[in-house]
């Protein structure tokens, strides 16, 4: 067996970081686990994660771990933003940058594919978890350990990536990586194939996902919730669940022909042997954009509730929001040409692309009509989470401005490809799914924890990523008008400078932003007591607000039977007390530590594809399978709380 | 009067970055915003058009944004509340309607753009067009003038008021092409053909850039654009004859060997040259009629 002669595959000592900034990384990173892991285990905290957390198959459990991968991955990306402009900020003719081209191009192809991936799907995963069962009236997720395996599948992508920095290297193919340049016969190398499997594993875990909202969406409505009576966020859960379980399947099917070419040799993407690369691009982006919109709609539905409980007035134009989500839902899957009018397709196809993409414009535009309609005639009280909603609609008009402008194919011909495209799409994501989803950090951490956030700080935070967004992006677009096409580790032209330099001012403007949000969160844990929240800390409006903070493991210890749309608010105004005249016992999923185990195999065989150490992938897929079979066969995965126990749990809150 | 200071601030903050952005932006060359090509030109008037329309929206979602956050906020006990006043046909009519109008008119600019600036439509002049064929390789252009025996690396002299015709292709990673001064880029892909039509109007030196990432030394593959008066023109092209060095398909593999150069001419010894790199990544089953592949596509794709 020719496979099995080598055990270890293509890994060599070369493979080990030789730079000064990547060693640091390589160093650092580690150390840094280990620290973590050392208080762990000094303060004898193993059993209570293992059983809270790592092991919980509770969706507002998995929601907060979520949550603080994509935080923590939010720094990673940061601090490849930090590098890549310091870098830019120096290398202008023939001064050399800090970095060389090679890591400088892995920098920006890890940053585009972390924030994606892993801060703003984690984000949004993490977010949906908490707050959707709860609004639907709910007591978990369709499949709970489905739940659990979806986010170890995204953890052990996480872990590749990162672990890239270590030993092999990251791609330096762009962030959704291109062929023919992402093929054998440019990048024979491993970091390739790092950034496949790393998105492969995760974007299985984000498919599983959509199906087990959806289908939570679809069966596990509290009695009475018609849908045109769900809140709009489960209305803009259920669209981006469906655009998930649509997309998600071309992405792992393109990255697995992309894979083939590097692994057995196949011709799907290569330059030479019949081989297409276009066909790439376009499968790629046909995920790619419905992927935008899975990013943002949520964030949208988040928006539109704290809009309204901060007006303390329902949101205006419920059903004109239903249909906006539902047209951006169709529309969202032609026009994923867009991103390559200068491919030389005909002018026919690139109008009709350019126009479809500017009809987007209209229901989006109506949903900030709404939501500024939704203010009128309100009585706002601004909290942290308005500040994000004010600095969300300034950022994201703006760019959906430039948005309209790329639309149209002609003067696309002048901007694509420059850092007028970077800069408009930042301006779209951070505005909308960054701001969106640090408000719904703020609006629902009370209900993951007990506590609010401490409000000056979160209110500082806003106020910084505002003034360095506008300070790192705004000199990009200019950049990009006078002609800076992006990814350029070094530049000729002095007049560009001092853009760059502003540029990176804005960028630790931001990172001033996120500081503080994390030592708002740090800060807030250690006056806890003080900031002690009871269940319904916002005067919110809808029924995750009507259990206690933290919400208990059941959610609801009856479920509600909803009338209304914003059910809550009804009930406060109209003081229908829940009496709660008898419980009944409720059945709950065991923990399991299935996922962890699934979810850490396929890291296992990920890595073995990518070292071509193939021995340890057959095991690990084999023992996948085990898992899954041994899994089945096991009875009893749920324990009762019986009435009884449940009307004193109840009594004590 | 804590609402009043936050204002204030607002209003300081937003005035030094006014400041700081006029300060930036003085003086400085806007390529895309400043064209001294034909095609640039109309495209940036494009840019001003679809980005006044756009204001048209974005200045009362401003204004309403402020003006709401003002009046409605919980302090000021007198503006109207009204918690369940959450529907107005009226209203959601106007906003539905704006943004319908607006794209309408913006859909059939863009119809109709998508049709003149069209990057293969040859552009009409009583100067006989300049054939260029462009290859993209790691890391560095090609330019080939078919009609004057001649090419050049990473310097492209053309005539002005002269339309150029470009055939594009590379041997390399996908790449674009791009001369931000003229206007409109586009990819150069291996074993196809884009095409793209440009013309200066000034004489002058422009950059051009590749715009897609192909490797280690994507930075440096930029290029010059050497616009010059049609005399001026001729005397070069006639002086490039002199020079010592021959593209053969032999010194073109040494050529597209993956590294930097600067500024060459050379005599095209092999005129076959273009379609040689091209075919290079054509199968069997493919050669048939695989050089007017690319360009059947788009004219096929312009009948849908």
């Amino acid at each position: 067996m020719e496979l099995f002669a080598n055990l270890l595959g293509r890994m060599s000592l070369e493979y080990f970081p030789k730079e000064p900034a990547t060693i640091g990384a390589a160093i650092g990173m580690p150390l840094a686990v280990f620290g973590v892991v050392g208080l762990l285990t000094y303060f004898k905290k193993w059993r209570w994660l293992w059983d809270n957390y790592l092991t919980s198959l509770d969706a507002k459990k998995i929601g907060v771990m979520y949550i603080a991968v994509g935080l923590i991955m939010l720094i990673r990306g940061l601090a490849d933003t930090l590098m890549l402009r310091l870098q830019t900020a120096v290398a202008v003719g023939d001064q050399a940058g800090p970095f060389s081209t090679d890591t400088f191009q892995q920098v920006f192809t890890a940053h585009g594919t972390i924030m994606i991936f892993f801060v703003a799907m984690g984000l949004m995963f993490g977010l949906i978890n908490v707050a959707l069962p709860l609004m639907l009236g709910t007591r978990d997720v369709a499949f709970p350990l489905l739940n659990s395996i979806s986010f170890w599948l995204f953890a052990a992508g996480m872990i590749l990536i990162n672990f890239s920095l270590i030993y092999g290297g990251f791609s330096n193919g762009g962030w959704l990586g291109y062929p023919p340049l992402t093929e054998l016969q440019y990048n024979p190398g491993p970091g390739v194939d790092y950034w496949i499997w790393s998105l492969q594993i995760a974007g299985v875990g984000s498919l599983l996902s959509g199906i087990n909202f959806f289908v939570t969406i679809i069966k596990n409505r509290a009695p009475g919730m018609t849908f045109m009576k769900m809140p709009i966020f489960a209305w803009s859960v259920l669209v981006t669940t469906v655009l998930i379980m649509l997309a998600f399947p071309i992405l792992t099917a393109t990255l697995a022909m992309l894979s083939l070419d590097r692994t057995l040799g196949m011709h799907f993407f290569t330059s030479l042997a019949g081989g297409n690369p276009m066909m790439y691009i376009n499968l790629i982006w046909a995920w790619g954009h419905p992927e935008v919109y899975i990013l943002v709609l949520p964030a949208f539905g988040i928006f539109s509730e704290i809009v309204a409980t901060f007006s303390r007035k329902a949101l205006f134009g419920y059903k004109s929001m239903v249909i906006a989500l539902c047209a951006i839902m169709v529309l969202s899957f032609i026009v994923w040409q867009h991103h390559f009018f200068t491919m030389g397709a005909g002018a026919n196809v690139n109008a009709f692309f350019g126009i479809m993409t500017m009809i987007i414009a209209i229901p989006t535009g109506v949903k900030i009509f709404n939501w500024l309609f939704t203010m009128y005639r309100g009585k706002i009280l601004f909290a942290s989470p308005m500040w994000w909603f004010m600095t969300f609609v300034v950022t994201f008009t703006l760019g959906g401005v430039t948005g309209v402008l790329m639309a149209v194919p002609a003067i696309d011909y002048q901007v694509h490809n420059t850092l007028f495209l970077v800069a408009h799409f930042h301006n779209v994501i951070i505005g909308g799914v960054v701001f969106g989803y640090l408000a719904g950090v703020a609006y629902w951490f009370p209900k993951m924890f007990g506590f609010t956030l401490i409000e000056r700080l979160g209110k500082l935070s806003a106020a910084l990523w505002q003034l360095g967004f506008i300070l790192a992006f705004m000199p990009l677009y200019a950049l990009g008008l006078m002609g800076a096409v992006r990814r350029l580790d070094h530049y000729t032209d002095p007049a560009w400078t001092p853009f760059f330099i502003v540029s990176g001012i804005g960028v630790v403007i931001i990172c001033g932003g996120v500081f503080v949000l994390v030592l708002q969160i740090a800060l807030s844990i250690w006056k806890r007591k003080s900031l002690k929240a009871g269940g319904d800390p916002w005067n919110g409006r809808t029924l995750e607000w009507s259990v206690p903070s933290p919400a208990p493991s059941y959610n609801f210890a009856v479920i509600p039977h909803v009338s209304e749309r914003d059910e809550w608010w009804h009930r406060k105004q109209h003081k229908l007390a829940h009496a709660i005249d008898h419980y009944q016992d409720i059945m709950l999923p065991k923990n399991s530590s299935i996922g962890l185990i699934i979810g850490g195999l396929a890291g296992i065989a990920g890595f073995g594809i990518i070292w071509h150490i193939w021995w340890l992938s057959a095991i690990a897929v084999v023992a996948i399978i085990s898992t899954v079979i041994i899994r089945s066969n096991v009875e009893e995965t749920e324990f009762t709380i019986t009435a009884a126990e449940l009307k004193n749990a109840e009594a004590k809150l | 009067m804590k609402r009043k200071m936050l204002v204030v601030a607002i209003v300081v903050v937003i005035a030094a970055l006014v400041a700081l952005g006029y300060r930036l932006v003085h003086g400085v060359t806007f390529d895309v915003l400043q064209p001294t090509g034909v095609i640039g030109l109309k495209e940036r008037n494009l840019l001003l058009f679809t980005l006044g329309l756009s204001l048209i929206v974005v200045v009362p979602v401003f204004t309403m944004l402020a003006v709401f956050a003002w009046k409605y906020h919980e302090s000021n006990t007198e503006a109207t509340y009204k918690p369940n006043w959450t529907k107005n046909t009226t209203l959601e009519t106007i906003w539905w309607g704006i943004p319908i109008v607006i794209i309408a008119i913006l859909s059939l600019v863009t119809f109709i753009t998508s049709h003149t600036l069209d990057p293969y439509k040859p552009i009409a002049s009583n100067n006989r067009t300049i054939e260029v064929q462009v290859v993209a390789l790691q890391w560095k252009w090609l330019f080939i003038y078919p009609d004057y025996g001649i090419a050049t690396v990473n310097e492209l002299p053309i005539a002005v008021n002269t339309p150029i015709h470009f055939s594009l292709t590379g041997d390399a990673p996908m790449n674009g092409f791009w001369i931000p001064s003229l206007g409109t880029q586009i990819y150069a892909m291996n074993g196809m053909q884009s095409e793209l039509n440009l013309m200066a109007n000034k004489v002058g030196v422009y950059k051009g850039h590749a715009t897609n990432i192909n490797g280690k030394g994507y930075a440096d593959m930029n290029f010059t654009v050497k616009a010059l008066s049609s005399g001026d023109f001729d005397t070069w092209q006639k002086s490039a004859h002199d020079s010592p060095d021959q593209l053969t398909k032999a010194t073109y593999d040494k050529l597209a060997e993956p590294n930097t150069m600067g500024v060459r001419t050379l005599l095209l010894a092999d005129r076959t040259l273009y379609d040689t790199i091209m075919m290079k990544y054509m199968t069997k089953q493919t050669t048939k009629n695989n050089t007017t592949k690319s360009t059947m596509d788009h004219h096929s794709m312009d009948a849908m």
